[in-house]
């Protein structure tokens, strides 16, 4: 090293980088859940194209999709109705106390209609459907799976894809929007009996001033955009339900997983959706 | 035993009958993680044959079974039914080999929405489409004859006892008529009645539709009954393979220890 510099003999086997313990250990506590989050997403990635191949080849399980419409759709109606016809009660009660402060009593129709319609009415069903139908589907497959009913049904050359997850998510997709008009129909009923209990207004009238210089755009879009929270309550559900290790534990852990990830993800495309909407159809 | 429906084949399925096994299992390998369950092993059955798989518990018995239908894959090695190595296959592929294979799992595995008449159905609603109703209600009711459960058709799984949903998962299980059985401890958790009587219709059944059948159990006596030969696994290996004198003669330490504590 005379001349200044290191020859290559001088340098010596690498060695190991030594982190300090309580860094490394924040590390690995750090790296643990963002690895655990993108493998969620590869196996969900993986998941869904396996469903979407099941689902658009032959043939159709036409029985079990009837059976899921009847589960998912007419099941939850009463629920959905109800919850519908609440929140119209309350929109109402609100509505009439705000307005009367700022003079615009005679908004309060086409308010009440806005308010379910657009908003309240679709993410409303949405949530109520995450919950029942979420916690529903992802509790049934689990029990298949960890009772092996699902590797039975896999074991008789039947692809459970198509068999159990291409049925639900398509019927969920499709119930979405009809339960959505169930809960808005309700929500207009109601939010105008209220309103009818302390100030007369025909429905007629409620109706026509509600719906006035109203498009289609204004109402459709809102309304069928359940259908995406249709495809995330489904995919979710069944997802979790699907991939459940363990016995009654990963039972309860796919039914709690399904309801909070179905609810979270429905809330946040709502915020996508809603742009979307407002861009697409101003 | 000559039934009105029996299945046919499809065109273009190969029926080897001479020479080649009809199940084979070569230098198959799996292992979870770190844990290594089968370590190449080679086992295979010829038709008309009952082969028994003894073993401890996690020794890997249940794993080569779901690894014949290809419900686990291998981590090496292959598993050739009639002669047709499993491995690559596509789906569809996957789909004709595993109508000829029956399988009656540990815990029988029935959908526990639908009834025992619907779960014996079940299959041929999928696959036998051509089978009218009536055939169809015909041919359940004879394959829950055949299993003793002629009587508890409507009955939900969850009405029927462990013994009893074995026999309507065995009637599911040959549904299709399959010329491949598996069954994945069929007398566990039975009372000794009823495991003999489990072991007496597998007898009964082997002999009337001559299948190729592996039988993976804890249960010496019952293996004695009702498989030809037997398989002794250990640490993933096949540590014996051969009829019950080959194991009392055999001088494998384990293989003693085994018929000892059995």
């Amino acid at each position: 090293m005379s001349n200044g510099f290191t020859t290559v003999s001088e340098i010596g086997p690498p060695q190991p980088v030594r982190l300090n313990p309580l860094l490394s250990r924040v590390l690995v506590g750090v790296a643990r859940p963002v690895e655990g989050f993108f493998e969620w997403f590869g196996s969900l990635g993986i998941f869904t194209w396996q469903v979407l191949k099941a689902a658009v080849t032959p043939p159709c399980e036409w029985r079990e999709l009837i059976r899921q419409l009847d589960e998912i759709g007419s099941k939850s109606l009463p629920l959905v109705a109800l919850a519908g016809a609440a929140i119209g009660v309350v929109i109402s009660m609100e509505a009439r106390y705000s307005l009367s402060r700022f003079g615009a009593k005679s908004m309060f129709p086409a308010t009440l209609v806005y308010s379910v319609i657009q908003v309240m009415g679709p993410i409303m069903t949405g949530l109520i459907v995450s919950g029942r139908v979420g916690a529903g589907i992802g509790a049934e497959l689990a029990s298949m799976k960890v009772t092996e009913q699902i590797d039975a049904i896999e074991a008789s050359a039947i692809n459970p894809y198509r068999l159990l997850a291409a049925t639900r998510i398509l019927a969920c997709i499709l119930m979405l929007p009809l339960l959505t008009i169930a809960a808005d129909g309700c929500g207009l009923l109601t939010g105008w009996f209220a309103q009818t209990l302390v100030e007369p207004l025909s429905f007629h009238q409620f109706i026509e001033s509600g719906f006035h210089g109203a498009t289609f755009n204004a109402f459709l879009p809102p309304t069928f955009k359940t259908a995406v929270y249709g495809l995330i309550i489904g995919l979710i559900a069944c997802f979790q339900g699907m991939r459940t290790r363990g016995g009654a534990e990963g039972v309860g852990r796919a039914a709690t997983n399904s309801v909070v990830l179905a609810s979270l993800f429905v809330i946040l495309a709502d915020v996508v959706l809603v742009k979307f909407i407002l861009v697409v159809f101003p | 035993m000559a039934t009105a429906y029996d299945i046919p084949v499809k065109q273009g399925d190969v029926q080897k009958e001479s020479g080649a096994p009809i199940v084979a299992v070569k230098e198959l390998r799996k292992a979870f993680g770190s844990h290594k369950v089968l370590n190449a092993i080679n086992l295979s059955v010829n038709r008309g044959e009952t082969l028994a798989v003894l073993g401890r518990s996690g020794t890997g018995k249940s794993v080569l079974l779901r690894l014949i239908i290809r419900l686990e894959t291998p981590d090496s090695g292959s598993v050739c039914i009639h002669g047709e190595n499993i491995a690559g296959l596509a789906l569809d592929r996957m789909g004709d080999i595993r109508k000829k294979i029956g399988f009656l799992f540990q815990h029988a595995a029935l959908y526990d929405s639908l009834t025992v008449a619907e779960n014996v159905a079940f299959p041929l609603e999928h696959h036998r489409r051509d089978m009218s109703r009536r055939e169809r209600d015909d041919w359940v009711k004879q394959l829950l004859a055949e299993v003793g459960m002629e009587g508890d058709l409507g009955k939900m799984p969850s009405d029927i006892s462990g013994g009893m949903q074995k026999r309507v998962g065995l009637a599911r299980a040959l549904a299709l008529k399959p010329e491949i059985l598996l069954l994945d401890e069929p007398t566990a958790g039975l009372d000794p009645i009823s495991s003999g009587e489990i072991d007496d219709l597998i007898l009964k059944l082997q002999r009337e539709r001559q299948m190729a059948s592996i039988v993976v159990t804890h249960d010496l006596h019952s293996a004695r009954t009702i498989a030809n030969r037997l398989a002794l696994l250990d640490q993933g290996n096949v540590v014996i393979d051969g009829n019950y004198e080959d194991l009392q003669n055999s001088d494998i330490a384990f293989v003693k220890e085994f018929l000892k504590q059995s």
